[in-house]
């Protein structure tokens, strides 16, 4: 706080002893005024009631009728265009407003017919053909066509306008290239409509998990007429009609995003709830707090709930812990000596004592990692990867030219400035410092300069995590294919591109998967790009007796239309 | 409040009435007549002493993780542990150390900008006075925390960036503290230099001033000799004042995580902590309470000697 | 204060806030990292750079200084470039109303607390009663905000359980954000408050009521309070403009949606739009309230005009 100097009396500093009338401050006064006359009463009493009514009533606002269902949802969405949008918190609400031809199953988390009611798929694995439902309207009651699937998904791919997350459209027969802007023509994109109802979808290769993508957010069919109409602030003009279970009723940031039942979606006899409130909270214990004292129903984004007091909370009914299709690694920068030498990499691997982490430090039920895909994907079982073994670590570390540590250039382990991840890294600089002898400086960044250096392969040694996006290894896998944007270490192999590429060609099944086992295995135990240490545990806080809807699954989809709060808020 | 003779006597500027002492002497014998102003003078000497030449394991101490952690106050801990098992009391107590001493250095900064503009204002007048009050006007009206963040970040990895290679991390937190210093400094000047003009404004007039003038003196070397030593009593009190805010801002910025950076830690840094533990399943009360506490005092010791400075050599405020 | 003088001011402050204005542009646009860095999907360079032009960041600083003032010109303070679908203006309608009531409500309190605080300090000088006000006043403007707010949320809200811990959904949100923001400024208001009285009681008019017979309780509250209340008064426009910066710490610990935390979250988002329109804005209200008091006081007490 500044130290404003008060302004001065204008009467001067009289002797305060109450001694008498003081001449120095009434020097030069005309002389009726000095002391004889009653001064003038502050009338400036009156400006106050004013500025308190002037600033009272705008803030007044109401608040809206009491919604159902309070959730605590994560960080504050940036946006809700499924172009835009990058995060979970923000896929749940995208997902909430806007359909696409499946959508997510409450109960297990895999796909279901949405807005198509139903598909075939053709003998080589790479045709699909979606019928939409004739019922299905927008919020406005106009109702959904191809058309409207075909522009929400070219306008992703669009080579100007298209959004950087249009990976999933890559599996479609020339959509990249169209992207790009190699094939100019939309008529070579495999994706076209036969009819009103119809759509047809070549892609590729075949890709088992590609009716899942489409209930995936980015695949999201979203309203043309007001794209077009309000351009970027679409979502806040007016209501933009919905494809979905609800429609936006407000979104006020940091502050709530509501949401109101679509009357018009085609499974509206399905939806739980009318009314929600969607809080973005960023401290852990606030949301716990908002939690305890009956002003949210939900907690559902497992950062929010804070680290050192799962233990106990565990012990509580309301906790839910459950498998989660993520994980917690560490990246090294291969284009910066030594890291470039697999050696000096799995060395550090080698040296960490995941369980340590796990168990003293996160303490929310996390599996410890020797490999990147987690556990639980049907139909693929990874290699177990490498297990803490510290001698092995030193003769290797000793084979790669520093035995003993000596002669290790300085280097430092980069993170995100949170607390949690803070204490993470404290036990690694311990580890790595105990085992090895080498001392690690710790790096702590704000978030955005923090991505911005990891894109910018500006680090030594970075915390990372990823959520997979779909029930597939791919979905982790992919990341570290030669060309793609979020490899973000450097590191580059033909075997390991091959084996995905071949992975790719195949259809479902023990091939595929073998295939896929083999590139894991060169990347966790041989090759190490990356460290995996953990894979998270889902983390959610709810009362079971009052809170239905919500069933743990590996991707912890949780469609907003399931859940419902019964009786009365506490 | 002091004695009104003796107030009357300093105002009027001239020699002494009662006890025949200049007017230095007789702001000081004010300034400790004062029972509050002697006493916390008294003890923010010794958390001087404290700050500048504490035992040097307490830095080690506080910075040792042990297994007891978030355990409350006992015979062990006399404060208490934190997340990572770290002793609290130590912990406090070096954070003191580094909030003060970010407080004094950040101050001085803001001492040499504040009497540097206040004084050439206050002395040159005219033209120069009027732009540099207009531009500490204008300052005035901008939320200097927001800068802060700003000119951290911004500095911070510009020279880091200039720096390069390996040593960049090392040095990146020598300069991240110096910028931090800087900045803070930097926005916190503004009062200082008012006063400071104020004062020459009046010491201007005075008639050993107008002497050294008439002798030939320029006005560099009057400002330098005869002025300046006359405003130490008031720099002294509003640098007393100062520091506070520039804690202040500081522990603010350790709450974004902006400011000391881990494992060390402010007393921000550490009532950030003890802020973000409150819960009702876990209520670790020692975590907030005795960082909170050593802020309170540190930051009541130097109002209330600031505020007997002040009264002191400036009882005009 | 003339019409003449109050134009006077109200031109000065155009090329302060064009100062302000073009030195907070420069140098959030110098800080590092971006607003379109995300952890999903790397940006790639093609991406980046297409999104980087269509916010016009690819042009010269002052080219893109020159079109914000335009837009200004017409009202607009611009699109925020991390929440990609609100404007500046949105963010402004929505968190400036918030900030400004509890800037006000904590206003209030401050003068509510800090009053009668001053004059109990002042009348109590060299008694108990007195030396209990002086340790409440130095208690109040030793413990910061950023303590205080944590505290009020460990013994009332996480404790006892009177108080909600965050949000502002209704007037029972608020008490605890409003104590907190304004018990420091109460003992702000308080030793202006004390030093009034304290004069009040040495001028001619309290002395000539005294020697009049007046009784005390009259004199204190009738006579002396609107004297001694005078420092208080000239500082109101500082204090709110205090309170408005003081807000922006209490908001973000009791998660309230003012302006505080989108100044600080666009300092760290690198918002440049919102960054630059928030401060504009800031600045505009606090050089306003400056002008709206300082005529306030002209016009109320004409022995300063003449004076």
């Amino acid at each position: 706080m500044r130290n404003r100097a008060p302004a001065s009396n204008p009467r001067g500093r009289a002797a305060w002893s109450g001694e008498g009338r003081d001449f120095a401050a009434n020097r030069g006064r005309p002389l009726s005024l000095c002391g004889l006359e009653e001064p003038r009463r502050l009338g400036g009493i009156w400006v106050l009631p004013l500025l308190f009514l002037l600033g009272l009533t705008p803030g007044c606002g109401g608040r809206g009728p009491a919604p159902d269902l309070v959730i605590i949802n994560g960080k504050e969405p940036e946006s809700l265009d499924p172009a835009v949008m990058s995060g979970e918190a923000e896929g749940r609400i995208v997902q909430a407003l806007f359909e696409g031809l499946t959508r997510y199953n409450p109960t297990n988390g895999m796909a279901e017919p949405g807005l198509a009611e139903s598909w075939t798929l053709s003998e080589n694995g790479r045709r699909y053909r979606f019928r939409l439902r004739s019922e299905a309207r927008w919020s406005n009651g106009e109702p959904i066509r191809t058309k409207d699937v075909l522009y929400s998904w070219f306008r992703m791919i669009d080579p100007v306008e298209g959004s950087q997350y249009s990976s999933p459209f890559y599996l479609i027969r020339n959509a990249e290239a169209y992207q790009t802007g190699t094939v100019k023509s939309r008529a070579e994109v495999g994706m076209k409509a036969s009819d009103e109802l119809n759509l047809e979808v070549e892609l590729e290769n075949p890709a088992p998990y590609f009716v899942e993508l489409c209930a995936y957010a980015p695949m999201a069919v979203v309203p043309q007429q007001s794209i077009e109409r309000h351009r970027s602030a679409w979502l806040t003009q007016g209501q933009p009609p919905a494809s979905g279970a609800y429609t936006l009723v407000e979104w006020r940031l940091n502050d709530r995003v509501r949401l109101r039942k679509n009357p018009h979606y085609w499974d509206a006899a399905g939806v739980k709830s009318t009314l929600i409130d969607l809080l973005p909270v960023t401290h852990p214990t606030t949301a716990l707090n908002l939690y305890l004292s009956g002003q949210a129903d939900v907690i559902w984004d497992k950062d929010l709930i804070p680290s050192d007091l799962v233990e106990t909370l565990r012990k509580r009914p309301d906790f839910h812990s459950f498998d989660y299709l993520a994980t917690y690694f560490l990246r090294f920068n291969t284009t910066r000596k030594p890291f470039h030498d697999p050696r000096v990499r799995r060395a550090l691997a080698l040296a960490i004592d995941k369980r340590r982490i796990v168990e003293q430090i996160t303490r929310g039920g996390e599996r410890p990692a020797g490999h990147l895909v987690p556990p639980g994907l049907p139909g693929y079982v990874s290699p177990p990867g490498l297990s803490v073994d510290p001698d092995r670590a030193r003769a290797l570390l000793a084979e790669a030219g520093f035995p003993g540590g000596a002669g290790f250039p300085k280097f430092h382990y980069h993170f995100d400035s949170r607390k949690s991840q803070e204490n993470i890294a404290v036990q690694i600089q311990a580890m790595w410092e105990k085992e090895l002898g080498l001392r690690a400086e710790l790096r702590p960044q704000e978030w955005q300069v923090y991505l911005n250096t990891q894109s910018q392969l500006d680090y030594d040694i970075s915390r990372s995590s990823w959520i997979g996006d779909y029930n597939d290894p791919t979905t982790f896998l992919d990341l570290f294919a030669g060309g793609n944007l979020n490899n973000r270490t450097g590191w580059k192999h033909e075997k390991y591109d091959t084996l995905l590429k071949r992975a790719g060609a195949e259809p479902a099944g023990p091939a595929r998967a073998e295939l896929l086992r083999q590139a894991e295995t060169l990347l966790v135990e041989q090759e190490m790009p990356v460290v995996p240490l953990y894979f998270y545990a889902g983390m959610q806080i709810h009362d079971p007796r009052r809170i239905e809807g919500i069933h743990p699954n590996l991707r912890a989809e949780h469609p907003l239309r399931a859940v419902a709060r019964r009786g009365a808020r506490r | 409040m002091g004695e009104s003779a003796k107030t009357q006597g300093i105002r009027a500027g001239g020699g002494g009435t009662r006890t025949g002492q200049g007017p230095w002497s007789r702001a000081w014998s004010h300034f400790w007549s004062r029972a509050p102003a002697k006493y916390s003078a008294v003890l923010l000497l010794a958390l001087a002493v404290w700050v500048g030449a504490g035992p040097a394991w307490l830095g080690d101490k506080a910075l040792r993780l042990t297994d007891a952690n978030l355990s409350p106050p006992g015979a062990q801990h006399w404060f208490g542990t934190d997340l990572h098992g770290r002793d609290l009391l130590s912990r406090v107590l070096s954070g003191a150390r580094i909030s003060v001493a970010v407080g004094l250095v950040g101050a001085m900064v803001s001492l040499v900008i504040g009497v540097s503009v206040g004084a050439i204002a206050g002395y040159w007048g005219g033209k120069l006075d009027a732009i540099l009050m207009r531009l500490v006007d204008a300052l005035y009206a901008l939320p200097s925390i927001l800068l802060v963040i700003v000119l951290v970040a911004v500095l911070e990895d510009a020279a880091k960036a200039s720096w390069g290679g390996s040593h960049a991390v090392e040095a990146g937190g020598w300069i991240r503290l110096l910028f931090l210093l800087g900045g803070l400094g930097a926005v916190s000047w503004l009062t200082m230099a008012r006063v400071v003009r104020g004062q020459v404004l009046s010491i201007r007039e005075r008639a050993f001033v107008e002497a050294s003038r008439a002798l030939g003196g320029g006005r560099w070397h009057v400002l330098r000799r005869h002025v300046l030593p006359q405003l130490s009593g008031v720099v002294l009190a509003y640098l007393m004042l100062t520091v506070p805010g520039i804690i202040l801002y500081e522990s603010f910025l350790s709450y974004l995580g902006l400011g000391i950076q881990p494992p060390h830690a402010s007393l921000g840094t550490l009532i950030a902590e003890g802020a973000g533990q409150l819960n009702p399943i876990r209520i670790s009360w020692w975590l907030l309470v005795f960082p909170g506490g050593m802020l309170v005092l540190t930051l009541a010791l130097l109002q209330q000697v600031g505020d007997g400075l002040r009264e002191a050599f400036d009882p005009k405020a | 204060m003339s019409f003449q003088q109050v134009w006077k001011r109200l031109a000065a402050m155009i090329p302060v806030l064009l100062g302000i204005s073009f030195v907070v542009f420069g140098m959030i646009r110098a800080a590092p990292g971006g607003p379109f860095d995300t952890a999903r999907a790397a940006v790639s360079e093609e991406a980046r750079d297409a999104l980087r032009a269509r916010y016009h960041l690819d042009e010269p600083v002052w080219k893109q200084y020159g079109r914000f003032l335009a837009q200004l010109v017409k009202g607009d303070l611009g699109p925020s470039l991390k929440y990609r679908h609100h404007t500046v203006n949105d963010v402004l309608s929505q968190a400036l109303p918030v900030s400004m009531m509890l800037g006000v409500m904590a206003f209030l309190f401050a003068l509510a607390l800090g009053i009668p605080l001053g004059v109990a300090a002042a009348v109590g000088r060299g008694r108990a009663s007195g030396w209990l006000a002086e340790s409440a006043i130095l208690l109040c403007i030793s413990i910061p905000a950023l303590l205080l707010g944590p505290l009020l949320v460990l013994v009332f809200a996480v404790g006892l359980g009177w108080f909600p811990v965050g949000l502002w959904n209704s007037p029972w949100h608020a008490v605890l954000p409003v104590a907190t923001l304004g018990i420091f400024f109460a003992g702000r208001v308080a030793r202006l408050m004390r030093e009034g009285m304290m004069d009040a009681f040495g001028s001619s008019f309290v002395t000539a009521a005294r020697a009049r017979g007046v009784g005390e309780g009259s004199l204190i509250w009738r006579h002396a309070l609107p004297i001694g209340a005078t420092p208080v008064v000239s500082y109101a426009g500082p204090l709110l403009a205090d309170l408005l910066t003081g807000s922006f710490v209490v908001e973000n610990v009791f998660q309230i949606p003012g302006i505080g935390v989108f100044m600080v979250n666009s300092a760290l988002n690198r918002d440049y739009t919102m960054v630059v329109g928030l401060v504009l804005v800031y600045a505009v209200l606090l050089l306003m309230l400056n002008l709206v008091v300082d005529v306030a006081y002209t016009v109320l007490d004409p022995k300063v005009r003449h004076g």
